[in-house]
């Protein structure tokens, strides 16, 4: 670390031009600091998590006149204070990473908001710029923004921005090559601290001399102390001499509310500096995204408006991604598969029925899935850029908080129809750490597409016409169970714990279509790459035990295990190839039809629709729909249970959960079924 | 335009009308997070929308912000009057 450190401050002495240079880019949520960040790198990127911690990392580079840039995205955030691990990720990475210069993304259209951010950023020493993107959503809403005006006032150059539209990049690659060479002037006109608290904190600026610790600058640490900061306060507790110490802490005690004042202080610093940079709006004017959310978040048109929207997004998705679907399976798998057979016809016959059958029949039905998936993300993506998805978690704020949790929740549950995977992911929005913990053990109810198509795979087979209807059944009522879940575990493990809901409604705006490709570039390359490694290795497993021992299916392993569960299977009605199906989807929900194809794929002619139904009774059909909607997590959602909530015990509190609710709810759900003579 | 200097809590502020922040009594990180946001006493606020239960939505420093209503019980405002 002190190396590196000395040979950038050597290599400083030669000029930045000389070497490779690094920018972070900071902004607040929806500023659209993303955008900038794909407009810049393209492909050139690479996404990772912030070392111990489970926030996304991106880095990039891009290359512009012979300089090589590399760039850092940092986290989203409202200020630089201790309140999430985002902001601590953001700031130390600033003060003791030193990049050579901060982008710090604003936007036109909460100028004031926006620029709390760069209040803080400018006091720390590394150079700053300042993008005003948004401008076209500002005009929208009447807000006319000066740059330049607004750029003599803070003192730091300002490049507006239309990222959207790409307008105003190649402005801000000038700007980064004028500050290469040395030709920016930064003269930043820095917020003071008001003049009640200006004896204090030079109080503590003595108190604390000498003490701070390695990369955090004093007039940062003592202003931060004073405003509350549990990171520093922490910190210094245990650098501090214990009697200097005490000093301090009867201080801070005696000025609690110091951390509005710095607040307070901050945004007329702004307010300052943007008076004479903003044209505002004519009273009265009711700009788009109001006359918007006149109906998106009224309590019953809103709910209105959201059951259209999900209704709509769920009918874009099947009715595109079904097709393309039994296309890729039909007109490509097969094909290949008969080609594959066809190249390998001399080579025993075990290798030509592990590629036709394990890796075949296994993985390539899953692949098949991806269409569905892609066009699921990119819907969701869409509602989420264009600012939708904020209004569709303010209209389910009542209900989450049956469950004791509240509107943020949602957004992770219904990113889990797609997958569970990103919806556990997801759940990082959430601030309260009991909230987060509820709604990851709720997230894996929530049936994902592969669960979906299970479903629409089985539900013919046995319900004929009403196959829809069953199925919407299904979806609604493991919904259902979800609900009561939330409520049960809310008063067992929580106590009805109410956490604060704070939650800003982005202006409506039209996203940026490249960004918007590129995210569902990634998330299809993540789920490519799970079908490629996870699925492929369970597709021979699953083929491996059904081959062995003897080559003889009734025999194999395979078998056994089904058998040995079978006892728990029969409450349900199960036999052991259903067992084993159901068995087999915990490596990925997919699984269970790839399962029932290669049991019963060898020794029926018929498809494999007609023989479940000429095999099974349709109580028995429903039975199996219910545990497969409701069972244990797959091994992919597993692992990030484990990951986000850094815990086992959770993680099996997770599973446990899902096994005994399924099993429970299938056996009843039989029993009902047959008694009535289904 | 002249304020009308009675307290109340800004749940209590109807859709289409006004008021100042007159102070935040929402704990100490809370009022960290609001502040943050633009809630800094002296700052005019308008509710956008309040049905009068459930979540309401306030518009602050040009930023729409949805709250529920036990954090808003937790912000003190004086109505402004025409």
């Amino acid at each position: 670390m002190n190396l590196y450190r000395e040979f950038r401050q050597k290599s400083e002495l030669n000029g930045v031009s000389q070497r490779s240079l690094t920018i972070a880019l900071a902004g607040q949520p929806n500023m659209g600091k993303s955008t900038i960040f794909n407009l810049l790198t393209g492909l050139n990127q690479h996404v990772g998590n912030w070392p111990g911690k489970t926030v996304e990392k991106k880095e990039g580079d891009y290359q512009h006149n012979h300089h090589s840039i590399h760039l850092i995205d940092l986290p989203g955030t409202y200020s630089l204070s201790a309140n999430s691990p985002e902001e601590i990720i953001s700031r130390n990475y600033i003060l003791q990473e030193k990049p050579d210069l901060v982008v710090a993304v604003v936007s036109a259209a909460n100028l004031e908001r926006s620029l709390y951010l760069v209040s803080e950023l400018i006091v720390l020493e590394t150079p700053l710029m300042i993008v005003l993107n948004m401008i076209d959503v500002a005009e929208q809403e009447g807000i006319k923004v000066n740059a330049k005006i607004l750029e003599a006032a803070i003192g730091v150059p300002v490049i507006p921005m239309i990222a959207s539209r790409a307008s105003g990049v190649r402005e801000l690659l000038d700007y980064i090559d004028k500050f290469i060479q040395g030709e920016l002037e930064f003269q930043p006109n820095l917020p003071q601290i008001s003049t009640d608290h200006q004896h204090v904190k030079e109080l503590i600026d003595q108190l604390i001399d000498g003490f701070i610790p390695e990369f955090y600058p004093k007039n940062w640490t003592s202003m931060k102390l004073l405003e509350g900061d549990v990171e520093i306060y922490d910190i210094l507790k245990t650098v501090l001499p214990l009697e200097r110490w005490e000093t301090i802490d009867e201080i801070l005690k005696k000025h609690e509310d110091a951390g509005l004042a710095i607040a307070s202080g901050r945004y007329e610093w702004i307010e300052r500096n943007v008076r004479a940079a903003v044209d505002r709006p004519k009273l009265g004017q009711v700009g788009l995204t109001d006359r918007l959310d006149r109906f998106a978040t009224h309590p019953v048109g809103g709910l209105i408006i959201l059951a259209v929207i999900l209704g709509l997004t769920f009918w874009v998705t099947f009715t595109i991604g079904t097709p393309i679907q039994e296309w890729m399976d039909s007109k490509i798998l097969l094909p290949l598969g008969i080609l594959a057979e066809s190249m390998i016809i001399d080579a025993p016959p075990w290798v030509v029925s592990l590629v036709v059958d394990g890796v075949f029949g296994g993985m390539g039905a899953v692949i098949t899935f991806l269409p569905i998936i892609i066009i699921f993300f990119a819907a969701f993506g869409f509602l989420e850029d264009v600012g939708y998805m904020a209004r569709a978690a303010y209209v389910m704020d009542n209900f989450m908080h049956w469950m004791g949790l509240h509107g943020k929740s949602f957004l992770p549950l219904f990113l889990g129809f797609g997958c569970n995977v990103p919806a556990v992911m997801g759940t990082r929005v959430i601030e309260s750490w009991p909230a987060r913990i509820l709604t990851i053990l709720l997230a894996p109810f929530v049936p994902c597409s592969a669960r979906m198509a299970v479903l629409a795979f089985i539900a013919p087979a046995f319900f004929g016409n009403y196959a829809v209807l069953v199925s919407w059944g299904m979806i609604l009522s493991s919904l259902a169970v979800l609900l009561l879940l939330g409520v049960v575990l809310n008063k067992i493990f929580f106590k009805g714990e109410r956490t604060a809901f704070i939650m800003e409604l982005p202006l409506y705006h039209i996203p940026n279509w490249r960004s918007a490709i590129l995210l569902i570039w990634q998330r299809s390359l993540s789920f490519l790459k799970h079908a490629g490694t996870i699925i492929l290795m369970m597709s021979i497993v699953v083929w491996a035990l059904s081959e062995f021992p003897g080559g003889d299916l009734e025999t194999s392993y395979l078998a056994q295990i089904g058998n040995f569960f079978t006892p728990v299977g029969n409450w349900m009605g199960l036999d052991w190839k259903l067992t084993v199906a159901l068995i087999s989807s915990f490596m990925a929900k997919e699984n269970a039809i790839a399962t029932l194809g290669v049991l019963f794929g060898r020794t029926e002619e018929l498809g494999l629709v007609q023989t479940l139904s000429m095999t099974y009774t349709p109580a028995v059909g429903l039975a199996f729909m219910v545990v497969s909607l409701l069972f244990i997590p797959c091994a992919a959602t597993v692992a990030v249970i484990k990951k986000e909530t850094g815990s086992w015990r959770w993680t099996f509190v997770n599973i446990g959960l899902m096994l005994i609710v399924s099993i429970a709810a299938a056996s009843t759900v039989y029993a009902i079924a047959s008694a009535v003579g289904l | 335009m002249q304020a009308i200097q009675n307290i109340i809590s800004l749940a209590d502020l109807k859709t289409g009308e006004s008021g100042t922040i007159n102070n935040l009594k929402a704990g100490r990180n809370i009022n960290a997070r609001l502040s943050t946001l633009g809630f800094t006493p002296g700052v005019l606020i308008f509710m956008t929308h309040n049905y009068g239960h459930g979540p309401i939505v306030v518009t602050v420093r040009d930023t729409r912000i949805a709250l529920g209503r036990g954090e808003a019980q937790m912000i003190f405002v004086s109505r402004e009057r025409e």
